[in-house]
């Protein structure tokens, strides 16, 4: 058995980690996060962009860690689908939360830099339209676990949504090769697109957003490690 | 030095930040209160 699900397997071990990770993560989440800031206003403005570079500093980790959640969505749904990891479920339930809220965070921080830098808040655009159906497989992936009265199947049946929805992400990822995109390309990982003066700012911010995963994501999975714990110890009490 | 200086741009990027920020706010109180509101309910059926 391979170290990653023998950690799922066992949510005792996994109450013990979280409880110092957690924090640790969050406070490693504000003081990159704080630095990341000061540098992104501490550049210059762009020569093309002006001042909505700074757009940049907090759109792109949104962007990049929203595709992130959801690969770790979809593998802890194979887990759990897999091996029935009840910890993988949780996961997969708390990384779904979390993904929609990156998203929705791209999504709307990318329109406030298209709007004066393309003359619009929304485009057609593959990248863009990609990004979106991502936003949905999270809002469906959510609707669908909240809307059966039968919690294994309702995760049965999320967790093969949640596979089936990962095919988005090369789609995200080429949408602006395989499509005339308005959408600039790759540029974190083109050598030389990204001007070192705004390269420390924005790896900054990534790592600062996926610190603050991190801790969101395992408090998120305690949560619902207590509420698994709390609704069967309610049922215990209701059969005796 | 930071320079918050953003001229014209202004009605675009204090928004991107402000709704980043309260994005970031409802992920981390949503977070910590069904974190709490669960152990509490845990730990009170178990001393039943």
């Amino acid at each position: 058995m391979t170290w990653a699900p023998a950690f799922l397997t066992n949510p005792e071990r996994f109450m013990a980690f979280s409880r110092w990770a957690a924090p640790v993560f969050g406070v490693i989440a504000v003081v990159l996060g704080a630095i990341g800031l000061w540098l992104g206003w501490s550049v210059p403005p762009d020569y093309q962009q002006g001042a909505t570079v700074r757009i940049m500093f907090i759109h792109v980790p949104a962007a990049i860690i929203c595709e992130v959640i959801y690969a770790f969505l979809a593998g802890a749904s194979l887990l759990a689908l897999v091996f029935r990891h009840t910890l993988a479920d949780c996961a997969a339930q708390a990384a779904a939360t979390l993904g929609a809220g990156f998203t929705f965070l791209a999504l709307v921080t990318g329109a406030f830099w298209g709007r004066p830098m393309w003359g619009a808040w929304w485009v057609w655009d593959a990248r863009l339209t990609s990004v979106l159906v991502l936003f949905l497989l999270y809002v469906a992936y959510l609707a669908l676990r909240a809307s059966m009265d039968d919690e294994t199947k309702a995760a049965r049946n999320a967790a093969i949504l949640a596979m089936v929805g990962i095919v988005v992400l090369p789609v995200i990822h080429y949408s602006v090769t395989w499509w005339n995109s308005l959408h600039q390309g790759s540029t974190m990982l083109t050598k030389g697109a990204l001007a070192p003066v705004y390269a420390w700012p924005l790896y900054t911010m990534l790592l600062a957003y996926l610190a603050a995963f991190g801790s969101l994501w395992l408090v998120r999975i305690r949560g619902e490690v207590w509420r698994r714990r709390a609704e069967a110890a309610a049922l215990r009490a209701a059969r005796a | 030095m930071p320079n918050f200086e953003v001229g014209k741009y202004a009605a675009y990027i204090w928004p991107a930040y402000a709704i980043t920020a309260a994005v970031f706010g409802f992920l981390i109180v949503g977070a910590l209160m069904h974190a709490r509101r669960w152990r509490k309910r845990a730990e009170e059926l178990s001393r039943k």
